[in-house]
C-alpha cells in the first residue's frame, strides 16, 4: 500500500510542482484498481478526474494559486450527487441516474482544488450499519475480509483505509460515518447540524443527517470540513460557521473536563473494547484531563427514538421516488397506481421498504401522538440531559461502538440486532452535537473507536482536543 | 403490545404506493411487530412538562427573496433522467378517469 502525505503537504508539492496532481489522481486509480476485491467502489471517474488533474497541473505551470487542497484526490459516498458517473445511492432504483448538478460539499471542495477519483459503496440510501445492504454487494473490512466494514459509509472507510485516497466523505445520519470509521481504523467526523450543507446530497433522515470526512488524522479531517463548513442559500438548514479555521489547533489536554457517560460504558460492552476505551481514558487522565463520571439517564432509549425518528422521515424522503420523475419506473403499468406500486416495489430494496413501512406506521393516524410525538418528546428529554452534562464537562467520552468489526452475515437475519449497531452512535445525532471517532488500542487485532463529543457549535475545540488525544491514545 | 396484522400490513403498504409480494408481507408481519415492541419502551418515559423537538439547532424559518437565480442547471440535463417525455413535459399515466 502507497501511505499519502498529509493532505496540506500533498497541496503544497502540487503547488510548488514537486508532483502533479495527475500522478496523484493515477495513483489513487491504480490503488482502486489493486483492491477491487474489497468492494469498496462503486464507479470511478477516470476520465473527468485525469482532465480536472490535467488543467490543475497547466495552472500551476501558468504561476496560478489552486487552492488548500490542491490536486488532492478524494472519494465520494455514492449518495452524493458529482459529474461524471452514475449517482446511485447504491439501490437499483437510481441505477442510471446522472446528477444534473453537484452537491454543495464537492463545488467547495472542488473549488479548492480537490478532485473526486471514485464513488464508495453503502448501504443502499445509508439504510444500515454494516454495508451488506448494497444493492451493489457487500464491502468487506480491509482488517480482515471476513468481517463488515460498518456502514453505512463502509465504501469511504474502506477506501481511506486501503489508502485509495487521503479522505473520503459520508454521511452521518445515525452514525454512518463514526461506526464504519472504528471498525476500519480511522478517523471519522460528524459535524453539528447543520454545519455542512446537504443540498445534492441523497436525503435519509433531514433532522439529523449530516456530511463529513473520513481520514487518517485528525488534522486531514479539520482540514477538509473547514473548506465544506458554513452556510449555503440551497440548504435552509445550514448554520453560520466559525470565523477561525477549524484546522488551526490550540490549547492542551491539561485541565480539561471529560465525562465518561456511565450509560456508555454498561453492560453490552465487549470486554475488549472496554479495556482499549479504559487505556484511552487513562492516558487523557495522565496527560492532565480531568476525567469525571457523568450520567446521561435517558441515553438508553435514544435507539427507539432514533429508529421511529429516522424511518418517519425516511418515509417522507423516499416517497419522491414514484418511478415519474427519475429512477426506475416499471414500463408495463396499467395506470399511475399501478406505476408508483410497481416502481417503489421493484426498485427499492428490502431495508427501504421495511423502513418506509415502519414511518408510514408511526405518521399514521392514531398512532401518530403515541409514537412519532413521543419520540420528539423524549428527544427533548435527552437535549437536556446532553446540555445539563456539557454544561459541567468539556467532552462527552466513550466507545464509538459496541464492539469490533462483526462478521458478514452475523445480523442480516435479525433487522433489530443490526439496528444496536448504531446504539452509541444515535444520540448525537438526536440531539446534534458533533462526535469524532478516533483509533484507539486495538482488540483482537482489530481496531476499535474511541467516541468524544461536545457542544453543539463546538467543532474547532473538538477537533483541537481529538488532535492532541490522538497522539496519546494509540 | 403493537402486534400487527396481515391486513395492517396491506394498508400500510396501500398508503405507502408499495406492491409487496405475499413473501413480503408475511415477513414484514412479523418483523415490524418487533421492531415496534422494541421501541414501545417509549412510553414508559416521563416527559411531563416536555415539548417534542423537531429542530436542534433552534433556527425557524430561513427565507431569501423570492427572485430568479441562475444556477446554471440545464432544462436538457434535468429532463434527461426522465423515465418518459413529451417535449419539454414528464409524461404520466392519466391521472383523472
Amino acid at each position: 500500500m502507497t501511505a499519502w502525505k498529509s493532505i496540506n503537504d500533498i497541496a503544497n508539492d502540487v503547488q510548488t510542482g514537486a508532483v502533479s496532481a495527475l500522478s496523484l489522481v493515477n495513483q489513487a486509480l491504480e490503488t482502486i484498481e489493486t483492491n477491487q476485491q474489497f468492494n469498496a467502489i462503486i464507479a470511478t471517474l477516470a476520465n473527468r478526474a485525469r482532465e480536472r488533474a490535467k488543467q490543475i497541473d497547466d495552472r500551476v505551470k501558468a504561476g496560478e494559486a489552486i487552492g488548500r487542497l490542491a490536486g488532492v484526490p478524494f472519494i465520494a459516498k455514492d449518495n452524493f450527487l458529482v459529474f461524471g458517473a452514475e449517482t446511485t445511492a447504491a439501490s437499483n432504483i437510481l441505477k442510471g441516474f446522472n446528477a444534473p448538478y453537484q452537491a454543495t460539499a464537492i463545488n467547495r471542495l472542488e473549488a479548492e482544488g480537490a478532485i473526486c477519483v471514485a464513488k464508495a459503496n453503502l448501504d443502499a440510501f445509508a439504510h444500515g450499519s454494516s454495508t451488506e445492504n448494497s444493492d451493489f454487494g457487500t464491502t468487506l473490512n480491509p482488517r480482515d475480509p471476513t468481517r463488515v466494514p460498518g456502514g453505512s459509509s463502509g465504501g469511504s472507510a474502506a477506501a481511506v483505509a486501503l489508502t485509495m485516497a487521503p479522505f473520503a466523505l459520508g454521511t452521518d445520519t445515525g452514525g454512518s460515518i463514526r461506526l464504519p470509521a472504528s471498525f476500519t481504523g480511522i478517523v471519522g467526523y460528524k459535524p453539528t447540524y447543520g454545519l455542512v450543507s446537504r443540498s445534492g446530497v441523497v436525503a435519509m433522515a433531514s433532522s439529523t443527517d449530516v456530511i463529513g470526512p473520513l481520514a487518517r488524522t485528525v488534522e486531514d479531517a479539520a482540514l477538509v470540513l473547514d473548506v465544506m463548513a458554513g452556510r449555503d442559500d440551497l440548504d435552509g438548514t445550514t448554520i453560520e460557521r466559525d470565523t477561525a479555521d477549524y484546522s488551526a489547533f490550540s490549547g492542551a489536554i491539561k485541565g480539561r473536563k471529560v465525562g465518561v457517560v456511565k450509560e456508555y460504558m454498561g453492560e453490552g460492552l465487549e470486554p475488549g473494547v472496554r479495556k482499549s476505551i479504559e487505556q484511552a481514558i487513562d492516558q487523557l487522565k495522565r496527560a492532565g484531563a480531568e476525567i469525571i463520571e457523568v450520567s446521561l439517564p435517558s441515553l438508553p432509549a435514544a435507539l427507539a427514538v432514533y429508529y421511529i425518528i429516522c424511518p418517519a422521515e425516511v418515509s417522507s424522503n423516499l416517497s419522491r421516488y414514484d418511478g415519474q420523475r427519475y429512477g426506475y419506473s416499471f414500463k408495463e403499468a396499467k395506470s399511475l397506481d399501478d406505476s408508483y406500486g410497481k416502481s417503489r416495489s421493484i426498485g427499492f430494496g428490502k431495508e427501504a421498504k421495511r423502513r418506509i413501512m415502519i414511518g408510514t406506521y408511526v405518521l399514521s393516524s392514531g398512532y401518530y401522538d403515541a409514537y412519532y410525538k413521543k419520540a420528539q418528546t423524549v428527544r427533548t428529554k435527552l437535549i437536556n440531559e446532553f446540555d445539563s452534562a456539557l454544561a459541567e464537562v468539556d467532552f462527552l467520552i466513550g466507545p464509538t461502538a459496541p464492539s469490533v468489526a462483526f462478521k458478514i452475515g452475523a445480523n442480516t437475519a435479525d433487522p433489530l440486532q443490526m439496528y444496536l449497531a448504531d446504539i452509541l452512535t444515535v444520540a448525537a445525532n438526536l440531539v446534534g452535537v458533533p462526535s469524532i471517532s478516533l483509533p484507539a488500542a486495538e482488540s483482537q487485532n482489530l481496531p476499535v473507536g474511541l467516541q468524544i463529543m461536545a457542544k453543539q457549535r463546538h467543532d474547532r475545540d473538538l477537533l483541537a482536543f481529538a488532535k492532541l488525544a490522538e497522539g496519546i491514545i494509540k | 403490545m403493537a402486534q400487527l396484522s396481515k391486513n395492517d400490513v396491506l394498508k400500510l403498504a396501500r398508503l405507502a404506493r408499495l406492491d409487496l409480494s405475499e413473501a413480503e408481507v408475511a415477513e414484514f408481519t412479523g418483523e415490524l411487530s418487533e421492531i415496534l415492541q422494541y421501541v414501545e419502551m417509549l412510553q414508559n418515559i416521563d416527559v411531563d412538562g416536555l415539548q417534542p423537538t423537531n429542530q436542534v439547532t433552534g433556527l425557524t424559518h430561513v427565507t431569501r427573496q423570492d427572485e430568479i437565480r441562475d444556477y446554471g442547471y440545464k432544462t436538457s440535463d434535468l429532463l434527461a433522467n426522465v423515465p418518459e417525455t413529451l417535449g419539454n413535459q414528464i409524461k404520466v399515466k392519466r391521472m383523472l378517469g
